[in-house]
């Protein structure tokens, strides 16, 4: 319907537009060339359009599409690193390998806890950041851009500092908890100690760049909104709580999202805080993610077929926490 | 230098901007308050969190293996800063990463905003059949992991013989599902139909729309699109450490891991290659972080 609404209105406009001739008599050439032209121009309106939109999709098939795809097909198949053109088919076994395998399960775990620890309070940090940033200041610009240098540093640059930071015998922050007589804490090899070393490197990389998000949704709330919660005798908590907090919801949402996503891709930073550089994500794979362990299924023991079984569950995964989000945001709209 | 960093820089870049945006700005944000001591407090220890790993990257750097196996760990640059630059320089042959990681980064953030700009002008004014059913596959592909197209990916680099070569990293990296989006959001609010109409009126086809009145009107998001997306292939980690060698054409990231490998490694050589390939980066954002931070929130409000 709308494209026949397209097609059929231009002509009108078109015929005013600058190959009219003056006067009332139109030759049967001028006649033809408008002709001509409406042609064109419908055509122009009708599949300009699709042009535009061609290269990214063109791309897209070529890099998104067809390995999403032939993934999944290669996941139902025996593939080597070394032969990677040949498949033999097995149907369902690299899933039930996989699901067979211990490891897989510590991954997801892992995976799951490092993600929690990362994302909940790199936001909340962020939200309170953001929170300061809305008041009038000295420099908010200055800050702002600070805020943003993690963000500019690279994964490599990062994990490597906190791996020397992290360190358990000469490291800087062991060296503070010392001194402060909390003792040293063995970074690299302790369980729950690794997972948060490494859940610090992504928050330190994203709390500015979340902030910042955070900030802009806060400014978009219009100032008669707290005018009259002051009014009416609200705190400045209370405002943050009734006002600020309900108006933040989808930003809140898009945030949670983007990390989930983020943090269940994770692999360079455990890959790189690992003190023997493999894939294991430390001796005892205590943080070893699911991303690591795909990498070390298909490029360490060379079973991609097997890696990419390990890729469509992490898809499958992030599919069901996309629906999950969307049922949330449905509830979240029709509650408020 | 430390204090060199944080302090000095705040008074000077942002005095002249902030005078005149203030009345505005406060008209619409939500804090008309000022922000009391406490506030600044909470902000210093943030930049102080923000910025001391890069400045001791630069501290380490500057010392040597024995220092940095001591406690308490170096506070103070030591005299082999420049030293160990040039050794890290060399070794981890980092003019050509960076060469290489400008290139990919550049080719990759000019074809990303061109079709970016294109086709989410396409998704905000156009109508077309199946517009929406083919932008839910735009924004459904930004949940897609990376790691999903990395096998078959690295099987195409195999089948083509393009493994170590630069065009192996520049291909994939020019799917931006997020820059369609981004640009979509921008144009939707930043363009009115009343000047496509005009321009349509006067007989402009619409490529010339294109030309003389979308990329026009679109240039400040394009300018943000292009850097965030410089800045995301240059940190890019996986697909590049995957496809390439250190041997063949790193990328920086690719390089600066590989310095961290060895049995004995010198880790203030790995703090001064992770100083050089964090720098040309820090060096834009130094110089545009400002409009860097307005586009990120712009994009922000809108999505």
């Amino acid at each position: 319907m709308t494209t026949r609404h397209d097609t059929a209105a231009p002509p009108a406009k078109g015929g005013a537009a600058p190959g009219r001739p003056p006067g009332d008599a139109v030759s049967p050439e001028a006649a033809r060339k408008r002709a001509r032209l409406s042609r064109r121009w419908q055509r122009d309106m009708r599949w300009s359009p699709y042009a535009f939109v061609a290269p990214f999709f063109v791309f897209f098939a070529a890099f998104g599409l067809f390995p999403l795809i032939y993934t999944g097909w290669a996941s139902l198949h025996t593939v080597e690193l070394t032969a990677p053109t040949d498949m033999a088919w097995t149907g369902l076994d690299n899933y039930t390998r996989i699901f067979d395998d211990d490891f897989f399960w510590n991954a997801a775990k892992n995976t799951l806890t490092i993600g929690i620890i990362s994302t909940v309070p790199q936001l909340m940090m962020a939200m309170g950041l953001a929170h300061i940033l809305n008041y009038k200041l000295r420099g908010s610009t200055f800050y702002r851009v600070i805020m943003l240098a993690p963000y500019a540093t690279s994964i490599a640059a990062a994990a490597l500092v906190f791996v020397l930071l992290f360190g358990r015998d000469y490291g800087m922050i062991n060296w503070v908890l010392d001194s402060v007589g909390l003792g040293k804490v063995d970074w690299q090899n302790d369980k729950w100690a690794s997972q948060f070393a490494v859940s610090s490197i992504v928050i330190w990389r994203w709390t500015g760049y979340n902030a910042l998000i955070y900030l802009a949704a806060m400014q978009a709330i219009p100032q008669d909104l707290y005018e009259s919660a002051a009014l009416d005798g609200a705190s400045r908590w209370r405002q943050f709580l009734h006002v600020t907090l309900p108006a933040l919801r989808p930003t809140i949402l898009f945030t949670v999202v983007v990390s989930t996503i983020g943090a269940s891709q994770l692999f360079g930073e455990p890959l790189l805080f690992d003190a023997n550089k493999g894939a294991s994500g430390g001796s005892q794979h205590q943080f070893q993610t699911l991303g690591l362990y795909l990498y070390e299924q298909g490029w360490v023991n060379q079973h991609l077929g097997r890696a990419s079984a390990i890729a469509w569950t992490m898809f499958l995964i992030l599919i069901v926490i996309g629906l999950v989000n969307y049922v949330i945001s449905r509830r979240l709209r029709a509650s408020s | 230098m430390t204090t060199t960093l944080t302090k000095p820089p705040a008074e000077p870049v942002p005095e002249p901007d902030r005078r005149r945006r203030r009345g505005s700005k406060a008209s619409r944000a939500g804090g008309q308050l000022h922000a009391g001591p406490i506030a600044y407090i909470i902000l210093a220890v943030f930049t102080l969190g923000s910025l001391f790993p890069l400045v001791w990257t630069a501290i380490a750097a500057s010392r040597d293996n024995q220092r940095l196996a001591q406690t308490p760990p170096p506070l103070w640059f030591g005299s082999n800063l420049f030293d160990k630059l040039e050794i890290a320089w060399n070794d981890a042959n980092l003019g050509e990463a960076i060469l290489n990681t400008t290139i990919v980064a550049g080719i990759s953030s000019a074809t990303v905003v061109f079709m970016a700009t294109v086709a989410g002008f396409a998704f905000a004014k156009l109508k077309f059949r199946g517009r929406n059913a083919l932008m839910l596959i735009v924004v459904g592909t930004m949940m897609v992991p990376p790691q999903l197209s990395v096998i078959p990916l690295y099987m195409m680099v195999a089948k083509l013989d393009w493994s170590d070569q630069l065009q192996a990293v520049i291909f994939p990296s020019l799917v931006s599902a997020f820059g369609v989006f981004f640009m979509r959001q921008y144009l939707l609010q930043a363009l009115p139909d009343e000047i496509i109409e005009a321009a349509r009126v006067d007989g402009a086809s619409s490529w010339r729309v294109i030309w003389h009145v979308v990329f026009p009107t679109a240039r400040p998001a394009m300018a943000v699109l292009g850097m965030l997306t410089f800045v995301q292939v240059w940190n890019d980690f996986l697909w590049p450490f995957l496809v390439l060698t250190q041997n063949g054409n790193p990328t920086v990231q690719v390089a600066v891991a590989g310095l961290g490998r060895g049995f004995t490694p010198d880790q203030a050589l790995i703090m001064a290659g992770a100083l050089l390939g964090t720098l040309p980066l820090l060096l834009v954002f130094a110089i545009f972080g400002k409009q860097i931070v307005g586009g990120i929130m712009q994009g922000a409000v809108k999505g």
